[in-house]
């Protein structure tokens, strides 16, 4: 075979492997998308909305770990966004040529992928040892800690996209410098902002890890604050662990649940931020 | 032309603008709104201006022409303290504003922002409606009611020759206009505030010909009211609408007189040889 | 017109000179608010730097009884018994490095293939949705994963894959040891495919991002003197982006390192060091995440800590290192 055969055939070999490898990634996810289609709708019905986990043996639904779910969810976001939002604009704003907000940039980004169930300990040690019992408002807490990197790095690179024109127009008009960052930065960089706190709910809307030894878990339905809650992530870890049937289906349905709100988030947060990148 | 200039006005005296080896200028005794002093002005380590000299006559438009690079639009910049937002950057000499220092590091900077107003390249209309981009920086200063502000936007706009094209679509977002309209809408935004003078960055040359000579025609105008510092690759422009031009040339001030002396009979040759456009 | 404009000048720096007055009185106004904004963010910038003080600050505290108790010996100690209270990580760390190394192994040829297949191959038309659906599916909640993992694909490499890895290489020496029977379906086999199929959508997107930054020129130039497609990407795209796509594994290898419910569900929770891929194990997180509600005693407790904290250290040297690289190639790329 002549050289340049040689290097055509390999080519082609190679090409075929990347060809393949896609095919296989795409396999691979879609039969994991398929299984949970499947097991997540026959396991689907009104009683999952409408009634509490039940015990051993029993029927039930998971309203209470859904709404679980909604409280510590809106209450970590609600704990960690400020203080992401407000840090990422000191990095992007008043410290953008600062060293520390270079430090501050590269221990985010190592937060940001951190492991969570390292952060979970951390609540631990700090709300549930203290106070000495598990509570919704511990689970939240360590949400709001998974929140804010991420919050931290959308919102600095946002503001950074905010042409440097546009800055410059509104400081030599002689406005203070709090005020053209809420009155114009924010608003120029509105729809990168609100994606990166929908992609901030995502990541954290389907957490377990950290949840398991702060909120932990809670057969029936509770809105307090200050005692063990349910969340969806937390019973489809306990239930699909257990042997029983009913428990089994019933974590394969709150499976279908978490992926569609978390895919349904991503894929606003996507079309906002394409909205972004066209105007 | 120069020699229309009556001999009384032209002032002979150690005018800061004379320092050694530069044509010795001739200058009117007009009142200074601004005036550089031996400005030199560093990014970093290297020397982007080297002790400039050059006033702002009061309502006057003066032009700064020369090669890219050479320090037109640093200078600029120094006369708002528009480089201290960046680090590294720094001015030494005087730059005065009615006799007091610009470049006092105890100065108020949006105090002196909102003095010294500044027009960019690129229009620069804020994120929101063409009324509020008016009223926002109005409203800082002065708590005024709904009627007055409906008047003082409409003043602003006027001013700015834009009011026609926009009166009708005040609520439309700021960001809808065309380029010439956005680049009016911005000096709109700058007059609002009532600024004493007006820095304008090469305002011409991201628009059209027929945006540039209603913004030319508005520069014009301003200048009854405000003094005016114009920065311009073009030098019909600078011809058209200045009083007084500057040539800058390696961050030295080469040249600085009248308009119509300094493009009919320059002294320097190296102005001679940029405006008959032998380089740059 | 100078004549005429002497009174009005008059008048107009009178003005000018009122103006100055209640402009000053407003903006004191606005530096009060101005100062205060500016340490409300810049102490929230602290504040995520005390974030990761107070993360590592509280894990040494909460593991000192047991490092206290143990020494470095935690981390080779195989024993792990709470009846008798003797605790050592090494099952666990060897569980989550081996874990993370098999998942890298699968994930990143494939992931590779997958963001050359993105940039060179495919059709325009199908780049962006498939691009997408990758960026989607590595935000999927790992603990999908980990019951797809348990329910679906256990018990499917239980029955086909396992059986036929041990009876395959039964006569090969050391081979046979890596894979020896009884075909459990957990263990950490499953686990690492499990987290290679978790990290792939990671690595393709990271993978082709950083094949985007290789100038079309350069592209070009290659293709202009006769390169096949795979050359193309073997000597230009490759070597320019060796930064950027080492560093993206390594993301990739952070995030394995420190998953939690994506391995738990088949990992098989045994504390014990296994030569066989196969057998189960189990890994850092798995552990805590397994018995941490259940631990009773100071020192189990604290020992599961300082777990965490060998787990967070591990993963903090890998993320540094990786952000570290993805850094040098967004340098290169503003070059």
């Amino acid at each position: 075979m002549s050289l340049a055969a040689t290097r055509k055939a390999r080519s082609a070999l190679a090409m075929g492997a990347c060809i393949g490898s896609a095919a296989l990634g795409l396999l691979a996810l879609a039969l994991i998308l398929g299984a949970l289609l499947w097991n997540g709708f026959t396991s689907l019905n009104l009683a999952v909305f409408t009634q509490n986990t039940p015990p051993p043996g029993a029927t039930g639904g998971l309203l209470n770990a859904i709404v679980g779910s909604l409280i510590m969810t809106v209450l970590g976001v609600a704990l960690g966004a400020p203080l992401g939002l407000f840090a990422g604009t000191y990095m992007a704003e008043y410290g953008r040529h600062a060293k520390l907000t270079m430090v501050v940039r590269f221990i985010n980004d190592i937060l940001l992928s951190a492991p969570s169930i390292v952060i979970g300990l951390f609540v631990y040690e700090i709300t549930v040892v203290r106070i000495g019992h598990f509570s919704a408002i511990a689970g939240a807490l360590s949400l709001a800690l998974l929140v804010v990197p991420v919050v931290v790095r959308t919102t600095e690179d946002m503001l950074n996209l905010v042409p440097g024109g546009l800055r410059e127009a509104s400081i030599a008009l002689g406005l203070p410098r709090a005020l053209i960052i809420r009155h114009i930065a924010y608003k120029a960089a509105r729809s990168g902002l609100i994606t990166g706190l929908l992609l901030a709910v995502a990541r954290v809307s389907g957490e377990t890890a950290p949840l398991l030894f702060t909120a932990l878990n809670n057969q029936f339905f509770s809105a307090n604050l200050n005692a063990p809650m349910a969340s969806l992530p937390v019973v489809i870890f306990q239930f699909a662990l257990s042997p029983y049937k009913d428990w089994q289906n019933l974590a394969w349905a709150g499976a279908l649940l978490i992926t569609t709100a978390v895919l349904a988030l991503s894929v606003t947060a996507r079309i906002l931020g394409a909205q972004k990148t066209m105007k | 032309m120069n020699e229309s200039i009556p001999h009384d006005r032209v002032q002979e005296t150690a005018h800061p603008l004379a320092p050694e080896g530069l044509a010795a200028p001739e200058l009117p005794a007009l009142p200074e709104k601004m005036s550089v002093r031996d400005l030199d002005f560093f990014y970093g380590d290297s020397r982007a201006l080297k002790k400039v000299c050059v006033p702002l006559f009061d309502r006057k438009v003066t032009a700064f022409i020369g090669p890219s690079g050479c320090g037109k639009s640093t200078l600029l910049r120094v006369l708002n303290r528009m480089y201290d937002l960046y680090p590294g950057q720094h001015a030494e000499g005087q730059v005065l504003l009615d006799g007091e220092n610009v470049l006092d590091p105890k100065l108020d900077l949006n105090a002196l922002r909102a003095r010294v107003g500044m027009v960019f390249q690129k229009p620069t209309p804020f994120p929101m409606t063409i009324y509020e981009n008016i009223a926002f920086g109005v409203r800082l200063y002065e708590k005024i009611g709904k009627a007055d502000m409906d008047e003082r936007v409409e003043k602003a706009l006027r001013g700015a020759a834009i009011w026609d094209e926009v009166k009708d679509k005040l609520n439309a977002s700021g960001l809808s206009l065309s380029g010439g309209q956005q680049q009016r809408l911005c000096i709109a935004r700058t007059v609002a505030i009532q600024p004493e003078v007006i820095l304008f960055d090469e305002p011409c040359s991201a628009l059209d010909p027929i945006s540039t000579a209603k913004v030319e025609e508005l520069i014009d105008e301003l200048r009854q009211e405000y003094t005016i510092a114009i920065v311009t690759h073009n030098m019909q422009q600078a011809v058209r609408v200045s009083q007084y031009t500057a040539f800058m040339y390696l961050g030295e001030m080469v040249e600085f007189g009248e308009t119509s002396q300094m493009f009919q009979a320059p002294k320097e040759s190296r102005t001679q040889d940029y405006i008959t456009g032998r380089f740059g | 017109m100078t004549e005429t404009a002497a009174p009005q000048r008059a008048k107009a720096s009178f003005d000018a000179r009122a103006l100055i007055v209640s402009r000053e009185a407003a903006l004191k106004r606005f530096e009060l608010g101005d100062r205060a904004f500016h340490t409300l963010t810049k102490s929230s910038a602290i504040a995520v730097l005390v974030l990761l003080g107070g993360v590592i600050i509280s894990l040494i505290h909460g593991s000192a009884p047991a490092l206290r108790e143990f020494g470095f010996g935690f981390l080779t100690s195989q024993s792990w018994n709470p009846v008798t209270e003797k605790f050592g990580a090494g099952p666990a760390i060897y569980g989550t490095l081996l874990t993370s190394f098999i998942a890298l192994l699968i994930a990143a040829p494939v992931g590779f293939g997958i963001a050359v297949f993105l940039t060179e191959i495919c059709p325009f038309q199908l780049r962006r949705p498939i691009g997408v659906a990758v960026e989607l599916l590595a935000g999927i909640p790992s603990i999908i994963y980990g019951i797809w993992g348990m329910f679906i694909l256990a018990p499917v490499l239980q029955a086909t894959l396992q059986p036929w890895l041990i009876a395959g290489f039964a006569d090969v020496p050391l081979l046979n040891d890596l894979f020896a029977g009884p075909p459990y379906g957990i263990g950490i086999f499953t686990a690492s495919i499990i987290l290679a199929i978790m990290i792939l959508p990671l690595i393709a997107s990271i993978s082709r991002d950083v094949f985007a930054t290789v100038p079309t020129v350069l592209k070009e130039a290659a293709f202009g003197v006769g390169c096949t497609r795979w050359e193309v990407v073997r000597r230009i795209v490759m070597p320019y982006t060796g930064a950027g796509l080492i560093g993206g594994v390594m993301l990739a290898l952070g995030r394995a390192l420190g998953e939690t419910m994506a391995v738990t569900f088949v990992i098989g929770n045994a504390h014990k060091i296994h030569p066989s891929i196969l057998g189960p194990g189990t890994t850092i997180s798995a552990t805590i995440a397994n018995e941490f509600t259940e631990a009773d005693g100071v020192l189990y407790t604290s020992s599961l800590i300082a777990l965490g904290l060998v787990l967070f250290i591990i993963t903090f040297v890998v993320l540094a290192a990786s952000r570290l690289m993805l850094a040098r190639i967004k340098r290169q790329e503003g070059r």
